[in-house]
C-alpha cells in the first residue's frame, strides 16, 4: 500500500508543533530550548574558553559542539550516554552546519563551547539540535551573519514528507531521509545529509519543501529571541 | 533608494535586515552585505545620521584598550604581576613600570604592592592578540580594592549600570552610601557601611541587568531605591 496519509494525521508540507524558548539555563552564555513534535533539544553555549594548544588558532576562535541523546530519551531501549560513534559524527556535523554563519574573529586563541542535550526524541534530533543550538550562539553574543535553521525531510513512495517522526522514519518500505541546515536569509545550505535513495528530482522537491519548512522555523527562533527582551 | 526597515530602539536578532541601500553606514555590530545592513548581534537598533549600529544585549566581555577591569591576582613572576578578570580565559599582564610610580629593586619583594589573591582596577593599554594583554594601575582611580562585595553583571549591560557620564552608578552610590567600582569586564565591587546597604546596591544593580533594555530604566532605579531605602 502506498504512502499517502501520514501516521499522524498532517499534511506532507506540515511540520510538527514547535515551541522554542531562549535563556533556559541560567549559567550559560547563552541557551535554548526546541521542541518539535516529541523531539526536543537543549543547547547551551559557554566560552571563550582556554583550551590546549594544539587545539587553538591563533587567528579566531575554536568552535566545539557535543551532541548527546539522554539514557531515556527515546521511545525503544535506553541510550548509553556519553560520546558514541554516532554522537562524536553528528557533533561534527552540527559544528559544520554551523560555522559558516558564524565569526570567531573576537575569540583568537580561545574555544567557543555547545553543548546539545536531547532530553526527549523522535528523529530528526540532529536538526532540533542545530536550530537550539543556533538560537543559544545568538542569545550568548557570538556575531553572526543569519541565524541556521535545520528540518529533516523524507522521501516516502517517491512523495517528499517534511519535518518526518521516527513512525515514518521506520517505514516498513524503506524511506529517504534527508537532514537540511540552511541560513534562510541567504538561501545558502549549510548541512545535508542524505540517508536513502532519491531521484534527482525528489531531491529538489525535498530542498523546496525544507526551504518553505525552515522559513517557518525561523519565525518560531526569532519570536523565541524577542520575546526575551519582551516588556 | 535607502529605507530604514526598523525602528530606533528596536531589538533585533543576528541576520536581521536593518537597512538597505547605499545611504546608511554600518557601524558596531553591523555589516554590510550587498544591498543590505545585516545586524550581527541580539541587541537594539542605534542610529545616529547615517550610522547604523546595534547596542549588544547579551555577550561575553571582549578586552578593548582603555577599558577599565577589575581583575584578581593570579601569579607573580620576577617582573611583574598575571591578572585573571573574568570573561576572558588568558590572563593579563601588568609589568613592574606599570604599577608602581617607586623605584622597585631587582628581587625585591613584590607582594608588597600586589599580593596574591587581591583585587585591583586597572586600565588596558595593549591589546596585541588574545594572550598579549597589558594592564597599568597608574591613572587616578586605578588601585587595589579593599574589603567589599563583589559581583558580576552582563559585560554588554556595564554601560548602563554606569549610565550616562556616570549617571546611573553616582545615584546608587549617593542612596546607598556605598563605594562602587564597575569593570568593563562586568565584575562590581561594593564597600558600605553596613551589609543592608550593601545588598541594596546589589539589588539595584540586578534590577538594571534585568530591566536596562525598557525604557525610563532611570526613573525606576530613582523610585526603587527611595522607597527601600
Amino acid at each position: 500500500m502506498a504512502y499517502t496519509k501520514r501516521f499522524d494525521g498532517r499534511k506532507a508540507d506540515e511540520i510538527r508543533p514547535i515551541e522554542a524558548k531562549v535563556g533556559v539555563v541560567k549559567r550559560a552564555l547563552g541557551s535554548a530550548s526546541f521542541k518539535t513534535g516529541k523531539t526536543w533539544a537543549f543547547a547551551a553555549v559557554q566560552g571563550p574558553k582556554d583550551i590546549n594548544r594544539f587545539q587553538q588558532d591563533p587567528e579566531k576562535g575554536v568552535l566545539r559542539c557535543n551532541y548527546n541523546m539522554m539514557a531515556f530519551s527515546g521511545s525503544g531501549e535506553r541510550v548509553r550516554p556519553g560520546p558514541s560513534r554516532r554522537s562524536k559524527e553528528i557533533s561534527m556535523v552540527t559544528g559544520k552546519a554551523l560555522l559558516p554563519v558564524i565569526d570567531l574573529g573576537s575569540f583568537p586563541g580561545a574555544a567557543i563551547d555547545v553543548y546539545i542535550e536531547l532530553v526527549q526524541t523522535d528523529a530528526g534530533t540532529r536538526c532540533a539540535g542545530i536550530t537550539a543550538a543556533a538560537m543559544a550562539l545568538a542569545d550568548a553574543g557570538i556575531p553572526m551573519n543569519d541565524l541556521v535553521t535545520s528540518v529533516a525531510v523524507g522521501v516516502i513512495d517517491n512523495k517528499v514528507f517534511v519535518d518526518v517522526n521516527k513512525e515514518e522514519e521506520d517505514y516498513e518500505d524503506g524511506m529517504a531521509d534527508i537532514a537540511v541546515a540552511m541560513s534562510v536569509r541567504t538561501k545558502k545550505i549549510t548541512l545535508l545529509q542524505l540517508d536513502g535513495f532519491v531521484s534527482r528530482e525528489e531531491l529538489k522537491k525535498a530542498l523546496e519543501s525544507a526551504y518553505g519548512a525552515c522559513e517557518k522555523i525561523k519565525e518560531v527562533q526569532v519570536k523565541a529571541l524577542k520575546d526575551k527582551y519582551k516588556v | 533608494m535607502s529605507e530604514i526597515k526598523v525602528n530606533e530602539r528596536d531589538i533585533i536578532i543576528p541576520g536581521e535586515i536593518i537597512a538597505t541601500g547605499l545611504d546608511y553606514l554600518p557601524s558596531g555590530n553591523v555589516i554590510r552585505e550587498g544591498d543590505n545592513l545585516i545586524s550581527t548581534r541580539v541587541g537594539l537598533v542605534n542610529i545616529t545620521g547615517r550610522f547604523v549600529k546595534v547596542i549588544p544585549l547579551t555577550g561575553s566581555y571582549i578586552p578593548k584598550r582603555g577599558d577599565l577591569i577589575i581583575g584578581k591576582i593570579a601569579d607573580i613572576g620576577l617582573s611583574g604581576w598575571r591578572v585573571d578578570f573574568s570573561g576572558w580565559p588568558y590572563q593579563a599582564n601588568l609589568s613592574l613600570k606599570e604599577a608602581s610610580s617607586d623605584f622597585i629593586e631587582r628581587g625585591a619583594d613584590l607582594t608588597k604592592y600586589f599580593n596574591y589573591g587581591d583585587y585591583i582596577v586597572a586600565e588596558i593599554i595593549n591589546v596585541l592578540g588574545s594572550k598579549i594583554i597589558d594592564l597599568t594601575v597608574k591613572a587616578p582611580g586605578l588601585r587595589k580594592l579593599g574589603p567589599g562585595r563583589f559581583m558580576q553583571v552582563t559585560s554588554a549591560k556595564v554601560p548602563r549600570v554606569i549610565g550616562k557620564q556616570g549617571s546611573m552608578i553616582s545615584m546608587i552610590k549617593e542612596a546607598t552610601g556605598c563605594r562602587i567600582s564597575v569593570g568593563q569586564n562586568g565584575v562590581v565591587w561594593i564597600s558600605g557601611d553596613s551589609p543592608e546597604k550593601e545588598l541594596l546596591a546589589v539589588k539595584a544593580i540586578e534590577k538594571i541587568e534585568a530591566e536596562s533594555h525598557i525604557q525610563g530604566l532611570t526613573e525606576r532605579i530613582k523610585e526603587f531605591l527611595e522607597k527601600n531605602k
